[in-house]
């Protein structure tokens, strides 16, 4: 009993731990972006909202948002469809090569992204289109729709592959029947696999930064700043960024988590 | 009764590669008839349900509905509601949704379908249940919604798969009372898919059993039961004693065979058709055995011995041996036992009467399945 209570104790201040290591350094960001100091140390100087205000007035940084904004509103739900169908094939019909078609869709996430990069900027130079917003939106659909396709297929796990059928044994033709089954019960799942993808797209730097050209997304914007002068304004992006994400990945979670209670 | 046939199949077949599923089957369902398909996991009876309902198509033969040929009609054009062995339910919409869903489909107008479902579920018990999720319902509630849910169109004929080997031995007895009312009230023609001897033999007007894609008899409960068709039936039904042999010859009163385990008479209603000469499997229900431990008590009598016994609630089911190897099972009452040793091995003079024999000819040779082709 008191092992077990010990046992429990040190787990418990290990979990503690590892967390304080994955999250100190982005607790600090946030720390020092509403600190007056110019520089990051202790103690610490008086509370300022000053560097929030400096980086919403900086016209590159608005720039960058406005662009990720666009690209993860373009790429997310192009995404979804795509690896959502994806995995609605591989759900619904039996073919020649599916176990190939399945892997090639799951494929992009594990080639190195500086490859992947240099292939896309190779690839959309000879169509014309390096350089452009387009350009990032292209590659982020294909580097978000397998995230996507892991999300639906993890749903259609879950479903009942009769269900359909039934459907249509009741009256309903094939796309009435998956407009009327397969459709609401894979909405949570296609929510949660739209916002992980514009997490993903929001969050990814080094193919936007190949293909982008001048056109910066705002991972881009960041490594830009870092690169010219450490300024307590990177704190204040990372914030942003940080919260836009996790708040991306947070209702993607919940809506997985929810999708388990039919 | 209207005794125009709404199912006809007529020569039906699928096959799956080099495998038929299916084989050549010919069956005709009369309107308002009730009729169990029945057979070992394999058969072909889900394949057969499945053509009917449009899941499947046929390879080879044409399947009516009505007069209508429908082979390739898609699913969602033909009103043969199925009702599946996993109920499959829809779990996102509630009880009266789910009642619903087959006359949204065919465009039935809100209040219209609302009405129809209510007045369904009210007959079936549901009603306080309509805006319950289905997965708050018990098995035999979940069981009914899925009845309702499959007859709301009013379908001329319902499909049913196994729909109540889900449930417990207790609720299955109940819900085949309730199916078996359920269908004579409504007059809709059941086609049901079952391996189990009580679900076709309580409700069905008709059972068909299959047996490697064909048909191995077409019958009323009762005759299937007294007169098994073939060794395959006697053997798939159980309780049945088979002893292969030879008519020896033909008398006044019946006909005499001789097996491995000696010549014992058939009455004349059993021998009708047979000739000297035809090989026969004489069949002899275990509950119409009696067992001595002297013989000279009737005509036909084997010694066997007692191999082991098996204990079935009032009955006892005592699995005997013959000299010549022969398995025999006698079905007796306990009360019937307390005179009689039941030490493993003691001699027995298992005997029937002449009427309780029935004589199963081996089939003829198949004419060949795809010769109409």
């Amino acid at each position: 009993m008191i092992a077990n209570r010990f046992v429990r104790r040190a787990l418990l201040a290990y979990l503690g731990l590892v967390l304080l290591f994955a999250f100190a350094p982005i607790a600090a960001g946030f720390v020092f972006s509403v600190n007056s100091d110019r520089f990051p140390s202790l103690p610490l100087g008086s509370f300022t909202l000053d560097w929030y205000r400096a980086v919403f007035e900086d016209a590159l940084v608005v720039e960058s948002f406005r662009n990720s904004l666009l690209v993860g509103l373009a790429a997310a739900p192009l995404a979804t469809l795509i690896g959502f169908a994806a995995a609605y094939a591989d759900y619904r019909f039996r073919f020649f090569g599916q176990r190939a078609v399945l892997v090639l869709g799951l494929l992009p996430p594990t080639i190195p992204v500086v490859i992947l990069g240099v292939a896309m900027l190779a690839f959309l130079a000879r169509l014309g289109l390096a350089g452009t917003l387009t350009a990032v939106i292209v590659c982020h659909v294909v580097v978000c729709a397998p995230f996507a396709m892991a999300v639906a297929r993890l749903r259609f796990a879950q479903i009942d592959p009769d269900l359909e059928i039934a459907a249509q044994n009741l009256g309903a033709s094939d796309w009435r029947a998956f407009a009327a089954v397969i459709v609401p019960m894979a909405w949570p799942a296609l929510m949660a696999a739209m916002f992980l993808s514009l997490a993903v797209s929001f969050d990814e730097y080094m193919i936007a930064w190949f293909v982008g050209g001048l056109n910066e997304t705002v991972p881009v914007r960041v490594l830009g700043f870092l690169q010219g002068q450490v300024s307590p304004r990177i704190h204040a992006i990372g914030a942003v960024s940080f919260l836009v994400s996790i708040l991306l990945v947070a209702l993607a979670q919940m809506l997985t988590s929810r999708m388990t209670r039919h | 009764m209207d005794t125009k046939p709404l199912v006809e199949l007529d020569g039906v077949s699928k096959r799956y590669g080099a495998v038929a599923a299916v084989d050549g089957l010919d069956l005709t369902i009369d309107a308002g008839e009730f009729v169990a398909i029945m057979g070992p996991s394999g058969c072909g009876k889900t394949t057969t349900i499945k053509m009917l309902a449009g899941l499947e198509t046929p390879s080879a033969g044409e399947i009516r509905l009505a007069g209508r040929r429908v082979n390739d009609l898609p699913v969602w054009e033909r009103d043969t509601p199925l009702v599946w062995q996993s109920l499959a339910l829809f779990p996102f919409l509630t009880v009266l949704e789910n009642v619903e869903f087959g006359l949204r489909m065919r465009g039935v107008d809100r209040t219209g379908r609302r009405r129809r479902a209510l007045s369904w579920l009210d007959r079936l018990g549901l009603a306080e249940f309509a805006g319950r999720n289905v997965a708050d319902l018990s098995g035999g509630q979940r069981q009914r919604v899925a009845l309702a849910r499959s007859l709301v169109t009013e379908p001329p004929v319902l499909l049913l798969d196994e729909p109540l080997s889900a449930l417990d031995a207790h609720l299955s007895v109940r819900m085949q009372a309730e199916l078996k009312r359920l269908q004579r009230e409504i007059g809709i023609t059941f086609v049901y898919i079952t391996h189990s001897h009580s679900e076709a033999f309580t409700m069905a007007d008709r059972v068909v059993i299959m047996n490697k894609g064909r048909v191995e008899q077409i019958g009323a409960p009762k005759d299937i039961f007294l007169r098994p068709a073939s060794r395959f039936v006697a053997r798939f039904l159980g309780g049945n004693n088979l002893f292969a042999g030879r008519v020896a010859r033909m008398e006044r009163d019946g006909a005499v065979v001789t097996t491995a385990d000696g010549s014992f008479r058939v009455a004349r209603a059993a021998a009708a058709g047979v000739r000297v000469g035809d090989a026969v499997d004489l069949n002899v229900r275990s509950d119409r055995i009696s067992l001595t431990q002297q013989t000279g008590w009737s005509g036909n009598e084997v010694h066997c011995r007692l191999v082991s016994e098996e204990f079935v609630g009032a009955l006892v089911n005592l699995h005997l041996e013959t000299a010549a190897g022969t398995e025999i099972v006698a079905q007796l009452q306990q009360r019937d036992l307390e005179m009689l040793d039941l030490s493993p091995g003691t001699g027995f003079v298992a005997s029937w009467h002449p009427e309780d024999g029935h004589l199963i000819v081996p089939e003829a040779p198949q004419p060949l399945a795809l010769a109409a082709e």
